[in-house]
């Protein structure tokens, strides 16, 4: 533990426990660099907000919301935001491993670039992927199933806020004191305390389960949500595909959540206490651990896939002008997966040395869950047959993401044969396969659904050419970027290297480099899009609610949607219950508006969060005292929100009134 | 869904108790308790293996009392949605459950022979 | 597929899309906390499934059989069992709207709540200051944190029923009131079905070893 960069001290005071100056990045020019800069652009930042007196707007209108609609946008830029520190992290290990060959040692140093790719990986699932799906079921799902809020409109709130408390964390290890340099996983025993002493992996461990309590809770929500506020008529085999891919995912979370939540709490009490439950030594079992935590994992990519299914599957037959071809095949294809995807996980370590029964066992479980995601696929492509299929930018994620998707899938079959897995197992053959199903999946999906839904949540098209762009770069760039690790992996490339000696493989590095560099312009053009089309907001508006001639209840309401969603409840018949609404030509009503009950915002939410943040913050940094004070506060904060009864008010029917006939003359 | 309109939450949707149910989930949790207690304690059969397995079924019974008596489940409560969501949790616990005690037996059987037995 | 409803319905007249007066989806509360209960009962599993696996992983120390004792064991069983029964009295209380009654059993309660906290912590300072702390072995560590996430569970249950004690004698037995009643009912009965794994897995066979 000699290290020059011991970022912990090893006493720890009463007052700051363990952090002192030495835990601020004064010594290291590329990460004081980066926080001269945030630090610039945040007072910049919040200077421009001042001048412009915006914050009692923010505080009012989103921060304190109870809105989906306002919680959903909240998710999709902290989403955006986390993407492009974690597109920074991957783009500093292209770039180094591109460099590290022979003499070359790299710009980093090893202890720098573990914490990059540890956070890379974190960040990503953790922070990008799972608030960009959440945020998209928060605005879409009670929209779609003719709902005015979600069942717990205050818990939404605060699910937002723990999930952005964590996201805060992680930013923070950036400059006060390190990250964990364990992988996304932590890994005991690694991370246990004598192996990792400092305060990385304390942050890593408390960013996710301050984070996880809001996704689980968020989770129930969505359930009951889904379960109890359809409209009238709809059952559950009349559910937009969307609709009930989040019921699935949200079960999931519910189903795996508790279990990250229950062992990251063993290796607290491994960590704080010096209990044994995967140290080396008396009685702990470091590989308890991995099976526990890949309970929860593997539910976890199938949490983050199935919505995407279901953006996948209104786009298509959106774009198809068609019904989705096998509507009740893919239902039950999601159930099945959704049950299957807890069978499988022991094959993210075959090579722990179960045997070979276990391992076929788990081998032929893996390879059976393709066969339903297959399905899918083959649903997909029927309903496009003979359509008339329009090629707008939603539709290209669509058919890039079905090749992609396909050729990641079938690299994962070959990943479940064990013995492949043996040669195979922590190569970089592996890195490519996960990023080809998530950034052929998930990525694309997001930026699908993004394309697709966001004249719903603006009132205006995202701007086709760069829309294009981005697609085109982040498809080629993912290609670039990643068929030369497949190849790596078959030669036996592991992942995680920080340096090279045979030179021979640094030109594939130095392709994979230029790769990552197109997917940051694939980046660069999505950002550019939403300026450009928040310029030409005019030419690109949509007054009808419905611009690409939809088919479920969201198109049924104006864009964006009143803060009530619906001035009547809908009354469903069938599948695509707004296509067969128009197909019989209803009219919004004129007349006969009620006053409608709505929740009240409230600031509790974004409180207890903050001082669970506090709270994470003096427990990674052994201040004893704050963190007992946070943790009394966040007790009584929450006892004190529960003698409040009086959470409701009636929006009058005036003020419906207005909105609705405001809503007919843009209509007539 | 259009009849109840003037109230608020209608009846609630919590299943009524009685003291009746109560008294037999009660009863019965005691003599459940006890037995197992008593085979334990009272070191009453020879075979170990059959104790286990002995309170282990008492201890579903049990379970399956508590369910039925104090929680109140059957298959019509919130149309049907605690019993679903009741099933589907006992399959994952008894998946986490015995899927570790598998992975983990043959690890330590594959990996650690020496070991295995020595306890 | 249901085309077919729809279109003679159309064909006659005209079908109705909107519910025309005021619409009230169903209460979701009981549901959800069920659903919550539910991942709870999932953060359990966990934790049996490390004490299954890390069970004789004495590491030269005590084990279960050194180290439980039963009568105690079976004193907290009760102390549990019978906090079950009273907290049905307090909800037939509730049923029959009687607020001295539902105050008066949750009270009851919440006693033989903190009897069982003050036995295990007992039994937790004892096993302690014998040198069988959890930091002695896989096995013991596996052991404290499952009862004592157990434990920490029946805490907070105690701490949430002062609360709605507090609640119910501001505001009686409103509907708010009677729901959240009925919410740590359902906490305090799963509590005790975790119980009943534990002492049959943990304790009981844990002292034929």
């Amino acid at each position: 533990m000699s290290s020059a960069v011991q970022t912990y001290s090893d006493t720890t005071s009463a007052v700051f426990g363990r952090l002192t100056w030495d835990s601020f990045p004064f010594h290291d020019p590329i990460i004081l660099g980066t926080f001269i800069m945030v630090a610039v652009g945040g007072i910049a930042l919040v200077a421009a907000l001042t001048k412009y007196k915006v914050w009692g707007y923010l505080w009012n209108e989103w921060f304190t919301s109870i809105d989906h609609k306002r919680i959903g946008v909240m998710y999709m830029i902290l989403g955006i935001i986390m993407l492009l520190r974690g597109f920074a992290d991957a783009i500093m290990m292209r770039l180094h491993q591109a460099m590290a060959f022979g003499d070359s040692l790299g710009y980093l140093p090893p202890h720098h670039y573990d914490q990059i790719f540890t956070a890379h990986g974190v960040i990503m699932i953790f922070f990008v992927a799972m608030p960009f799906v959440v945020g998209l079921m928060n605005y879409i799902v009670p929209l779609q199933i003719g709902a005015r809020d979600v069942a717990f409109p205050f818990l939404n709130n605060f699910s937002f806020w723990m999930t952005a408390s964590g996201a805060v964390l992680i930013m923070l290890s950036l400059f006060v004191g390190e990250f964990a340099k364990s992988g996304w996983l932590a890994y005991p025993p690694l991370t246990g305390i004598l192996q990792s002493p400092g305060v990385g992996v304390d942050y890593y461990i408390w960013a996710l389960q301050i984070a996880g309590v809001g996704t689980l809770l968020s989770g129930v929500n969505f359930v009951v949500t889904i379960v109890k506020m359809r409209a009238p008529g709809m059952t559950m085999m009349k559910m937009p595909v969307f609709t009930w891919t989040a019921l699935c995912t949200n079960i999931l979370i519910v189903a795996a959540f508790p279990i990250l939540t229950a062992v990251l709490a063993l290796l607290s009490l491994d960590r704080y206490m010096d209990f044994n439950f995967f140290t080396n030594d008396l009685g702990g079992n470091a590989m308890m651990y991995v099976n526990l935590i890949w309970i929860w994992g593997h539910p976890e990519v199938y949490i983050l896939i199935l919505p995407i299914f279901g953006v996948f599957s209104e786009i298509v037959s959106t774009y198809s002008g068609k019904r989705l071809f096998g509507y009740s095949s893919m239902v039950y294809a999601t159930v099945v997966i959704t049950v299957l995807s807890y069978l499988v996980w022991l094959h993210h370590f075959f090579t722990m040395g179960s045997g070979a029964t276990v391992n076929s066992f788990f081998g032929i479980t893996t390879m059976i869950i393709s066969i339903p995601t297959g399905a899918k696929i083959f649903n997909w492509l029927f309903t496009m047959y003979r359509g008339r299929i329009q090629f707008d930018v939603p539709m290209l994620w669509t058919v890039g993401f079905m090749v992609t998707f396909v050729i990641g899938g079938m690299t994962g079959v070959l990943l479940a044969v064990p013995p492949a897995d043996f040669v195979l197992h922590n190569s970089l053959f592996l890195i490519a396969h996960f990023h080809n199903v998530i950034i052929g999946g998930v990525v694309f999906g997001v930026f699908a659904a993004i394309t697709y839904w966001y004249p719903k949540v603006t009132g205006y098209k995202l701007d086709p050419f760069w829309g294009k762009c981005s697609f085109w770069f982040w498809l080629i760039g993912f290609y670039v970027a990643f068929m030369p690790l497949y190849a790596l992996g078959l030669m036996g490339v592991t992942r995680r290297m920080s340096h090279f000696e045979d030179m021979s493989l640094q030109i594939w590095f130095q392709v994979a480099a230029f790769g990552a560099v197109l997917i940051g312009l694939g980046i660069l053009s999505f950002l550019i899009q939403l300026y450009v089309s928040y310029k030409k907001r005019d030419s690109l508006r949509d007054e009808t609610g419905d611009p690409w001639n939809g088919r479920t209840l969201e198109w049924s309401t104006s864009s964006p949607p009143p803060q009530y969603n619906f001035a009547f409840t809908p009354q469903v018949h069938e599948n695509d219950a707004w296509w067969q609404m128009k197909q019989h030509g209803f009219k919004p009503p004129q007349e006969g508006f009620m006053p409608i009950h709505m929740p009240k915002n409230t600031a509790a939410g974004m409180v207890l969060a903050g001082l669970a943040t506090v709270f994470g913050f003096a427990m990674i940094w052994y201040v004893w005292w704050l963190a007992a004070v946070s943790f009394g506060a966040l007790i009584l904060g929450a006892i004190i929100h529960t003698f409040n009864y009086k959470r409701d008010y009636y929006i009058p029917v005036e003020e419906v009134a207005a909105v609705e006939n405001r809503r007919a003359e843009v209509l007539a | 869904m259009s009849e109840h309109h003037d109230h608020h939450d209608h009846a609630e949707e919590a299943p009524h108790s009685t003291f009746k149910g109560y008294m037999i989930g009660f009863v019965a949790s005691v003599i459940l308790t006890a037995i197992p207690f008593w085979m334990v304690m009272g070191n009453v059969l020879d075979s170990r293996n059959a104790t286990v397995l002995i309170i282990l079924a008492f201890a579903v019974v049990q379970i399956v009392v508590h369910m039925v008596y104090f929680l109140h489940m059957d298959f019509q409560s919130q149309g049907g949605w605690t019993m679903l969501s009741l099933i589907f949790t006992v399959v994952l616990l008894f998946i986490t459950l015995f899927g570790s005690l598998w992975v983990m037996y043959h690890m330590n059987v594959n990996m650690m022979p020496s070991m295995m037995g020595a306890s | 597929m249901s085309n077919a409803v729809a279109t003679p319905a159309a064909g006659n007249g005209k079908l109705e899309f909107l519910v025309r007066g005021e619409h009230h989806p169903a209460q979701g509360t009981l549901l959800g906390f069920w659903i919550y209960l539910m991942s709870d009962c999932l953060i359990f599993a966990s934790l049996f499934a490390t004490y299954g696996v890390l069970s004789l992983n004495f590491a030269g120390g005590p084990s279960g059989a050194d180290l439980f004792d039963l009568e105690l064991v079976a004193l907290n069983t009760a102390f549990l069992l019978i906090s079950s029964i009273t907290y049905g009295f307090a909800v037939l209380k509730m049923q029959q709207n009687s607020l001295r009654g539902t105050i008066g059993w949750l009270a009851v309660t919440g006693v033989f709540g903190l009897c069982f906290l003050a036995v295990e912590l007992y039994e937790f300072y004892h096993m302690i200051h014998v040198g069988a702390g959890p930091q002695r072995s896989g096995f013991l560590s596996a052991f404290f944190t499952l009862v004592g996430t157990h434990g920490l569970h029946v805490t907070f249950g105690c701490i949430w029923l002062v609360t709605l004690l507090l609640q119910l004698r501001k505001h009686g037995l409103i509907q708010e009131n009677k729901r959240r009643v009925f919410c740590l009912s359902m906490f305090w009965h799963f509590l005790d079905v975790i119980w009943i794994g534990v002492f049959t897995y943990v304790y009981l066979m844990g002292s034929m070893v």
